[in-house]
């Protein structure tokens, strides 16, 4: 994606990098605001009527997920709807615990999340270190390749991924097994080396002065040392921004687990609720479930608000 | 040809890097070993599959199978054009994407522009806008399911308005409308917010020289906002478009494809027999079909929306 745009004029590029290099300027700058607002009344009931169209439903799955079934439908038709009033209980949650290993489901995406971004920020921002700090004859040539790889949608790859997974070797405890398919790891490698978090890296390395590269090898650091003491400590940003960028697809991943992972004990949290779908339907414990597995990513979102808009905007850089 | 500008682009940039070091042997060492483990990782899981794709579409790959795959021509191709269910997914992801596209787009333009202006509260209703996005689609898609029931909360609103609503999703005329109206819901906000960046490159000093000049507020939309956004038009344009290509979870989730193949798409199409039917070989045909697709959709909108200004 960004390789169709990449060749914007400098104008329009630079601007947008100086973005990635330095977040705040991501928040609206408020003096250029308000120049094509609608005229206030109209305007303020345009952002209600909104709040409302993308509110209400995530209020609603909260709200019933306290009320048993018949409740839920008999609400439906007035604004009790949204708010937690009759027979309000957790029954719908004990009835989650009762139904499926929910805390096995709920660590297994732990696990796979967590690894997946810890590793993604260490083996990506090596690479880009590597092309955007050392430098090596081809160094252009590797960047080009990587970038091209983003047109490519992760879903024209996952069948013939999903034969290939069932063919590679691993060296487990077991000494080595054929086939990755039910394995955590499975969930996690693939996913490790992202082509996107190497070209976020490699912008934002290249903002950081050369001249203290330079000033550290003056001292006798060598370039492990400036990646680890320097580059990185001075790359928060761009840490951020690739961490809540994996996090959030690892953490909504649907498709693949789908396919990748047949046993129970290894499913994630998404995948967990089709159990829902198959036995006869209680959607109070849907909204629990549902409810409990939103509710992690909500409440990181507005801890770190500001980070999770700044990297989403930040992966329009690319245009 | 999207990689050899690139290629061009990233060695430019490293050509100008490369002076102050001294091009030393062992600089060379490190800068491999940095980036073997990413190197390792992109070539088993992104550029191999990237080449089974062209290469089991021409064999008769199974799954799990005990016996080698065979070549066997074009015979995926010819039994998939064949294929009434694929013609439906086909036509199915793109209408999707031909109405979610302008659609969703010009909405999160909307968005962005409502509250890209100096208000009290501002930053609360953006936050609002935006929670559809970080709730995840199987979520939103079991949200919406409940909600398009035929006596659901949609049609207990409409009533409200004297509106008796259809059965969304049991309808094969309106299954495929109930899920676009419902994606477009839940990414608005993650493009409202690239809109947002983009707006906010637009120089002040453009809007206030256009006031001097007498534009009213559709002027200076028309004549500094529109042009000001060209680089993020193009960057929108192209990933709603490959998002839109890829449905696949709400389908799933929400109706299997049905009823009566009104919302197959081609992925689904590819998992059913990909996963289900074990069919890698046929599987991969859909899908290398799919990336010529999204490959020609690219090319054909980077050359719509193309710099007409440069000589």
């Amino acid at each position: 994606m960004s390789t169709a745009t990449a060749p914007v004029g400098p104008g329009v590029g630079s601007d947008h990098l100086a973005h990635v290099a330095d977040p705040t300027t991501a928040a609206p700058r408020r003096g250029e605001s308000g120049r094509h607002g609608i005229r206030k009344p109209l305007g303020v009931l345009a952002r209600i009527v909104l709040c409302l169209v993308f509110g209400l439903p995530l209020l609603f799955m909260f709200v019933s997920s306290f009320k048993p079934d018949l409740q839920i439908f008999g609400d439906l038709g007035s604004w009790k709807a949204f708010l937690p009033v009759g027979d309000i209980s957790t029954d719908n949650y004990t009835g989650v615990f009762g139904r499926v290993p929910f805390a096995q489901f709920m660590t297994n995406s732990v696990i796979i999340t967590v690894v997946t971004v810890v590793l993604g920020i260490v083996v990506n921002s090596m690479a880009a270190f590597a092309l955007s700090r050392i430098g090596f004859r081809g160094a252009g040539a590797v960047l080009g390749i990587i970038l091209a790889t983003l047109i490519v949608p992760f879903e024209t790859l996952a069948l013939p991924l999903l034969w290939w997974s069932n063919k590679l070797p691993f060296l487990g405890p077991d000494g080595f097994t054929e086939g990755w398919l039910d394995t955590y790891q499975v969930q996690i490698v693939p996913f490790i080396a992202n082509a996107f978090s190497i070209f976020l890296f490699y912008q934002y390395f290249d903002s950081i002065p050369k001249e203290l590269d330079e000033a550290a090898k003056v001292d006798g650091a060598g370039w492990w040392r400036i990646y680890r003491n320097i580059v990185m400590p001075l790359s928060g940003p761009a840490v951020a921004t690739v961490a809540i960028l994996t996090f959030l697809p690892m953490w909504n991943q649907y498709l693949w687990p789908l396919m990748a992972v047949q046993t129970e004990e290894l499913r994630p949290v998404m995948v967990g609720i089709d159990y829902f779908k198959q036995l006869n339907t209680s959607w109070g414990q849907i909204m629990a479930y549902a409810s409990m597995i939103t509710a992690p990513v909500l409440i990181l979102f507005v801890a770190f608000q500001r980070s999770f808009i700044n990297s989403i905007a930040s992966s329009g850089v690319k245009g | 040809m999207t990689t050899i500008t690139a290629a061009e682009n990233a060695s430019a940039v490293t050509g100008r890097k490369r002076e102050p070091v001294k091009g030393s042997r062992s600089s060379t060492t490190t800068a491999l070993l940095m980036l073997l483990p990413a190197g390792i990782l992109l070539i088993t899981f992104l550029l191999i599959p990237i080449g089974l794709t062209f290469g089991l579409a021409f064999t008769n790959a199974r799954l799990i199978s005990p016996r080698p795959a065979e070549f066997i021509g074009v015979d995926n191709f010819v039994r998939l054009f064949a294929d009434d269910t694929f013609w439906a997914s086909l036509r199915n992801t793109i209408i999707f994407a031909a109405v979610i596209v302008p659609v969703q787009s010009a909405c999160a333009l909307g968005l962005a522009l409502l509250v890209n202006v100096k208000m009290r509260g501002t930053n609360f209703f953006r936050t609002v806008y935006f929670l559809p996005v970080v709730t995840s689609m199987v979520v939103v898609s079991m949200l919406w399911l409940f909600m398009y029931q035929k006596n659901g909360l949609i049609n207990q609103v409409l009533l409200k308005f004297g509106i008796d609503g259809p059965d969304w999703l049991g309808d094969p005329h309106t299954a495929l409308l109930a899920i676009i109206l419902m994606s477009a819901w839940q990414a608005m906000g993650f493009h409202m917010v690239i809109w947002l960046s983009g707006l906010q490159t637009i120089p002040g000093e453009l809007y206030e020289a256009a006031e001097l000049d007498g534009a009213g507020n559709w002027e200076k939309f028309r004549y500094v906002t529109w042009p000001g956004l060209r680089a993020t038009r193009t960057f929108i344009l192209i990933t709603i478009t490959i998002s839109a290509f890829a449905l696949f979870t709400q389908v799933n989730i929400m109706t299997q494809g049905g009823p009566l193949d009104s919302t197959s798409t081609v992925v689904l199409m590819a998992v059913r027999t990909g996963f289900q039917q074990q069919q890698t070989g046929y599987a991969s045909a859909i899908s290398l079909v799919f990336f010529v697709l999204v490959l020609a959709v690219t090319l054909v909108n980077r050359y719509v929306t193309r710099d007409k200004d440069a000589r």
